[in-house]
């Protein structure tokens, strides 16, 4: 995806310096549940990088979508630090987080959550018409995403009548419209069959390419081929947090792997 | 090696080199490129075992070259290889030793050989990924086989995660 010159500056995903884009410390989220206290979140420090992809997998009932509202302000914080961009925002309203997220977080989610009643083309436009953009710049963004996304053909079409992979990269395409710094996504994938999940896995991948952070959770572990790096969620607490190393004496270890086993 | 190798000759006679390229050519680079030496050691085994026989075939101005064919025993082993269905994937047992014995014996946290154990399957998931995103005319098995393991994979770091949740 081509993106405006990156703010703050970009200095390759993954690399150690990368200044943080996002950073969660202490992080607590509770809820009340019929008068009991249930703990989604319990400590959770995280950092993310600038143009860094990072994948959060565990269990279900890990924590793992929990802590993703979190971090992008759609559910409050029990406790705990949200800094994005160097600005700590997790004290913030939700209408100061609503426009935070128009500029800066683009959400991905499992069911798509598109606006049936609008047009895929007005389902794109809409964000970067929120964020303030000339219908004539929301329209050419719209264009150049809908192209890349590989969907121009649909921009007339209302969402409900797309296949799940269709209405998935429109949901991408309206994650991406304003550019965000941060692209924040749920299970992406966890709804479509194999053929779509691989599309939006590859658009994933070239929007990474092309700097875009991403923070996502995931049950698929072809995702975390794709990442930078994995933290796996277990109980609300981070269980590991890695960078993703491509298998030492590479060739043997593939190789032992393409024998498969039997 | 022993059966494709049969099943090769069974479409037409051969020499070595030609059945490591047409291995490459059905597989393309899905599949590690078969060792010519390894693929001579095998007919030479097979001829030994009576399932191929070969023929000295002159050329010019190089060495004869071995013709590999199939004789009725390859034949017979063959059909019966492919009619029998095929063992399934075994469980990663060594990994499973190891989870269960190391602890009870004070030598290792489970946590971490899970951890570590999964790392090593992402590293490989990586590998896979990379091969697949290159692999824009690779053939329908290349890419068939790259699916395969990738599903593989994920059923292996599936099962860590049940260890996880069972064992911790």
């Amino acid at each position: 995806m081509r993106r405006a010159a990156p703010d703050p500056p970009r200095t390759g995903p993954s690399s150690p310096d990368a200044p943080a884009l996002l950073r969660a410390r202490g992080l607590i989220k509770v809820y009340k549940s019929g008068g009991v206290a249930v703990e989604a979140v319990r400590g959770v420090d995280l950092e993310v990088g600038v143009g860094e992809f990072v994948a959060i997998m565990g269990p279900s009932g890990s924590g793992k979508s929990t802590l993703l509202h979190v971090l992008g302000g759609l559910e409050p914080a029990t406790h705990g630090e949200i800094w994005l961009r160097g600005k700590r925002v997790d004290g913030l309203s939700a209408s100061a987080w609503a426009v935070l997220r128009r500029q800066h977080v683009g959400f991905v989610f499992q069911f798509f959550n598109l606006l049936s009643t609008m047009t895929v083309a007005d389902n794109v436009e809409l964000p970067a018409l929120l964020a303030g953009a000339s219908p004539r710049q929301a329209r050419k963004r719209r264009e150049e995403l809908l192209a890349e996304l590989g969907i121009t053909a649909k921009a007339n079409t209302a969402p409900a009548r797309l296949s799940g992979g269709e209405q998935q990269r429109v949901a991408l395409a309206r994650a991406l419209a304003n550019e965000p710094s941060l692209l924040l996504a749920d299970e992406p994938t966890g709804n479509l069959d194999s053929a779509n999940t691989n599309d939006v896995l590859r658009l994933l991948r070239r929007a990474h390419a092309a700097g875009q952070t991403i923070l996502m959770v995931t049950h698929d572990a072809k995702v975390a081929g794709l990442a930078d790096r994995v933290v796996n969620l277990f109980d609300g607490m981070i269980a590991d947090d890695a960078k993703v190393v491509p298998a030492p004496r590479r060739a043997q270890a593939v190789r032992n792997f393409l024998e498969l086993r039997g | 090696m022993r059966q494709p190798l049969l099943a090769l000759l069974a479409k037409e006679p051969a020499h070595g080199y030609e059945l490591k390229l047409a291995l490459e050519q059905t597989f393309g680079q899905a599949y590690p490129s078969p060792n010519i030496g390894q693929i001579y050691v095998t007919l030479k085994r097979l001829e030994q075992d009576g399932l191929v026989r070969s023929q000295d075939v002159a050329q010019d101005s190089r060495p004869n070259k071995k013709v590999y064919e199939l004789t009725p025993a390859g034949r017979e082993q063959l059909a019966a290889w492919v009619t029998e269905p095929i063992e399934g994937p075994r469980v990663r047992d060594e990994f499973f030793m190891k989870l269960i014995l190391a602890p009870m014996a004070g030598l290792a946290d489970r946590m971490e050989l899970i951890n570590s154990q999964r790392r090593h399957y992402f590293g490989i998931m990586r590998n896979l990924m990379d091969m697949q995103a290159n692999m824009d005319r690779a053939t329908p098995a290349a890419r068939l086989l790259i699916e395969g393991a990738v599903l593989h994979l994920q059923a292996d770091l599936d099962w860590l995660e049940r260890c996880q949740e069972e064992l911790l």
